[in-house]
């Protein structure tokens, strides 16, 4: 299958910070793929080079088959982008944005359109500067989803909006991908929103990428929490590799362990005598809060 | 009020560059009038006639106000009679930017949450810009002073500018009150300006008629100032008004402020079209939205200027017939025997300098929609960068020609005695200097794009020369670096084509390395 979104080792430098070192990117043709990462991890950074607004200092970036900086203006007929801060002309009305957004990409579905206002609760009527954060980030997602287009990049679109939106929000996006021939690159911190919405995801963090896969692909990295009442002392578990954040209270234990190490934490724990066990199984939460903390 | 005192602390720190700039500079500029006027009309006799020339001359008395005296501080006084619009227009944008503006991006939000009084903000912008005032105020009297001038006429003087700025305060405060947005905030607050400045002019024209108008004077806070004539009678009741007007407008838009929500204005907002109309599908057309205003506010500005300009045309030769030397002046000035071609050429060469700053503001544009990230929104639907900078250089490029030939149009139509085809050449002449100005912004925008204001140098060090360059007798290659000095004086000079055609290629090429700076770099910068 060919890739909608081709990025190999990309560098980006503003002066002597690098900004992206080394960042991989793959997104499949037809897939809703979450882009993740802590602030300044530099993912708004890839999406402007994505787009053809900045240009990369260092290895390849392929976008729909094309060359994003020197093909930006055929490239962006393609596709439709959704920034995370959205700024409308004060002077001209949400409507008029919309309708002038769909005509310089090349078209857009007036029924759509009306759809998704309706869905929306927008009122197209309203000059720019008097939309509040959350209905101009509307303006914009009703500009993106009633174009045309193969590729949606969405830049923390749901920032701003109440949850009911939200959900609203949810229920365009999987309409897109029953569709099947649109893809869709979707920066969230939202982690119900990435877990309902996507099929893989990639994590970045100060630049590099640190985990891409399927979500369930990603579980299989997290830390399951054990707490267990035992027969005597255990020694040598807090030592175990794998074992993370060792608490011992009299007879009762508590630790964290990656799924690698945990056959041979258990192990210890059955030669010791257990008396009763609590595991935890793995959340995502913990997987983002994990990846999203550096050098801890 | 509580926290008004840590608040007019951060205006001061975040206007530590800008407030200084207008308070000194507009406080010192009378005061280089003072040697200037002793350098053209050394004696009382010379003095006298061009006083009976000016005061009955309607274009002066509609740009500068009523003359009564001449005597040396009169006429300084009167000569400095538009500096009162300058210093209400810098009172009234410092309200706005620290109250709507403020509360517009929301930082005013951010400071309400804290202990800070709800009328704290209002009050710190009213008491800063007034004390600013004050302060020019005294700038000016000390200045005037230093130039030996009478210590009664000089405080005059000084309140003069000092109550038009608090005035002006108290008018910015009121239409930050009014709409949610501070961009219709200055526009309202400019639109009463502009009234202050017509009743004024129609009340002192009329003043030269039959006076049946010339109560309109006193609808006007310009004209209660003016009336204080400085030096002359010192009359300070009409100081009373304006300090009763300070306070007026001032305890009007406290009490609006208690009448309205945090963030809305009192007037409602409008609503607009629900769907943009057909022709709303290209660059071009959102260029023509986001410029349109603009280019109309210029427009008339410079048909007015042509107006004023075209109706003093008429006594310059009155003016010149009464006194020799100042006809070489003005002979020098042109480089032209024909003394109202000089005039007119003269001119020609100030509104050339003014359309310049047009160019440069509408070039900028550019960068504020970078800023804003309104560029970031186009450029990634199919338009490409050429496309998007071009549509808004085509106003920054034609929209002086649009400007210039409404001043000489209006400069011709004013002015019937006079060959309009030859007045209009003069001012269109202007362009190719106009365009190596906005090609300059054009530069730094597309190389340098945070520091793009750098533009604004340009216009700058234009007017310097303009007006310092032939009285200091300054070298020549100084004076070359003005685009402006290489253009033909018309009407009446030689009409060369050589420096025209050089002028454009010079502004061709610098625009093309902006626009290849341009497409190279990252945006939004």
């Amino acid at each position: 299958m060919t890739e909608a979104i081709d990025a190999t080792g990309l560098v980006k430098r503003f002066g002597p910070v690098a900004a992206l070192d080394g960042l991989e990117l793959h997104v499949a043709t037809g897939e809703v793929h979450g882009f993740l990462g802590p602030n300044g991890a530099g993912k708004t950074t890839t999406i402007r080079i994505l787009l053809g607004l900045m240009r990369h200092n260092g290895g390849s970036v392929s976008l729909l088959g094309g060359n994003p900086w020197t093909e930006a203006t055929a490239l962006h007929r393609r596709l439709a982008y959704v920034p995370g801060d959205v700024t409308l002309w004060p002077t001209l009305t949400g409507g008029e944005v919309i309708d002038l957004l769909g005509r310089l990409r090349g078209g857009l579905d007036l029924r759509r359109k009306a759809d998704l206002l309706e869905r929306f609760q927008l009122d197209p009527r309203k000059k720019g500067r008097t939309y509040s954060k959350g209905n101009r980030q509307k303006v914009a997602l009703i500009a993106a989803l009633s174009s045309d287009v193969e590729l949606l990049i969405l830049d923390e679109p749901t920032s701003g909006l109440d949850p009911l939106m939200e959900e609203v929000f949810r229920e365009v996006v999987l309409e897109e991908k029953r569709r099947g021939d649109r893809t869709v690159l979707l920066s969230s911190h939202i982690l119900a929103e990435v877990e309902a919405l996507c099929d893989r995801l990639t994590i970045i963090r100060d630049g590099r990428t640190v985990e891409t896969g399927t979500l369930s692909d990603m579980r299989h990295l997290t830390r399951t929490t054990i707490q267990a009442e035992l027969a005597g002392p255990p020694d040598g578990l807090a030592t175990l590799t794998g074992v993370h954040a060792f608490q011992l209270d009299h007879d009762r234990v508590r630790f964290d362990v990656d799924t690698e190490a945990l056959e041979p934490a258990l192990q210890k724990l059955v030669q010791v005598g257990v008396r009763s066990l609590v595991s935890q199984p793995p959340s995502l939460e913990e997987l983002f809060l994990r990846q999203y903390q550096a050098d801890r | 009020m509580t926290g008004t005192g840590k608040l007019v602390r951060l205006i001061l720190r975040r206007d530590r560059v800008v407030l200084p700039l207008w308070v000194v500079l507009l406080g010192l500029v009378p005061a280089g009038y003072v040697a200037s006027f002793e350098g053209l009309f050394p004696t009382a006799a010379e003095r006298v006639a061009y006083a009976q020339v000016s005061a009955s001359n309607a274009g002066f008395v509609t740009l500068y106000g009523p003359l009564h005296g001449s005597s040396l501080g009169e006429l300084v006084a009167w000569r400095a009679g538009f500096l009162p619009v300058l210093v209400a227009l810098c009172a009234l944008l410092t309200v706005i930017r620290h109250t709507r503006a403020d509360e517009e991006a929301g930082r005013t939000e951010l400071i309400g949450a804290a202990a800070i009084g709800r009328p704290a903000p209002l009050a710190a912008a009213l008491i800063t810009t007034c004390a600013a005032s004050l302060l020019l105020g005294a700038v000016l009297t000390a200045a005037m002073l230093g130039q030996g001038m009478p210590g009664a006429g000089s405080v005059a003087f000084g309140a003069e500018m000092a109550l038009t700025g608090c005035s002006f305060a108290g008018v910015g405060a009121i239409t930050a009150q009014l709409t949610s947005s501070a961009r219709s905030a200055r526009s309202i607050a400019l639109v009463v300006l502009g009234v202050a400045f017509v009743l004024r002019v129609g009340g002192d024209v009329s003043a030269l008629g039959d006076g049946s108008l010339s109560w309109l004077s006193w609808l006007s806070p310009l004209g209660w100032v003016q009336h204080l004539f400085p030096y002359g009678e010192n009359d300070w009741w009409p100081a009373v008004l304006a300090v009763l007007f300070t306070i007026g407008t001032a305890g009007l838009a406290a009490v609006l402020l208690t009448r309205r929500d945090f963030g809305a204005g009192l007037l409602p907002a409008r609503l607009g079209p629900s769907s943009a109309a057909a022709g709303l599908r290209s660059p071009f057309a959102l260029a023509w939205r986001l410029h349109r205003g603009l280019l109309l506010g210029w427009t008339i500005g410079f048909a007015l200027l042509g107006l004023i300009f075209g109706g003093v045309g008429g006594s310059v030769l009155d003016i010149a017939a009464d006194n020799p030397d100042l006809g070489d002046i003005f002979a020098r000035l042109g480089g032209s025997s024909a003394l109202v071609d000089s005039y007119f050429a003269g001119t020609a060469g100030i509104v050339g300098l003014i359309a310049a700053c047009y160019a440069v503001q509408a070039t900028l544009r550019l960068r504020d929609e970078e800023q804003s990230g309104h560029a970031e929104a186009v450029l990634t639907t199919a338009v490409s960068r050429y496309t998007w900078a071009g549509t808004h250089l085509l106003f920054s490029l034609l929209g002086p020609v649009v400007v210039l030939a409404a001043e000489g149009l209006a400069t011709g139509l004013a002015y019937p005695q006079g060959d309009l085809g030859a007045i209009l050449a003069g001012t269109l002449v202007q362009l190719p200097a106009v365009w190596v100005l906005a090609a300059l912004a054009v530069l730094a925008f597309g190389l340098i794009p945070r520091l793009s204001a750098v533009a604004w140098a340009g216009p700058a060090l234009c007017l310097l020369i303009l007006l310092v360059g032939q009285t200091l007798q300054l070298d020549q290659w100084f004076l070359d670096l003005s685009p402006f000095t290489h253009v033909p004086h018309l009407p009446g000079g030689d009409a060369s084509v050589t420096p025209l055609v050089t002028l454009t290629l010079i502004a061709a090429l610098l625009t093309a390395a902006g626009i290849a700076g341009l497409r190279r770099r990252n945006l939004p910068d």
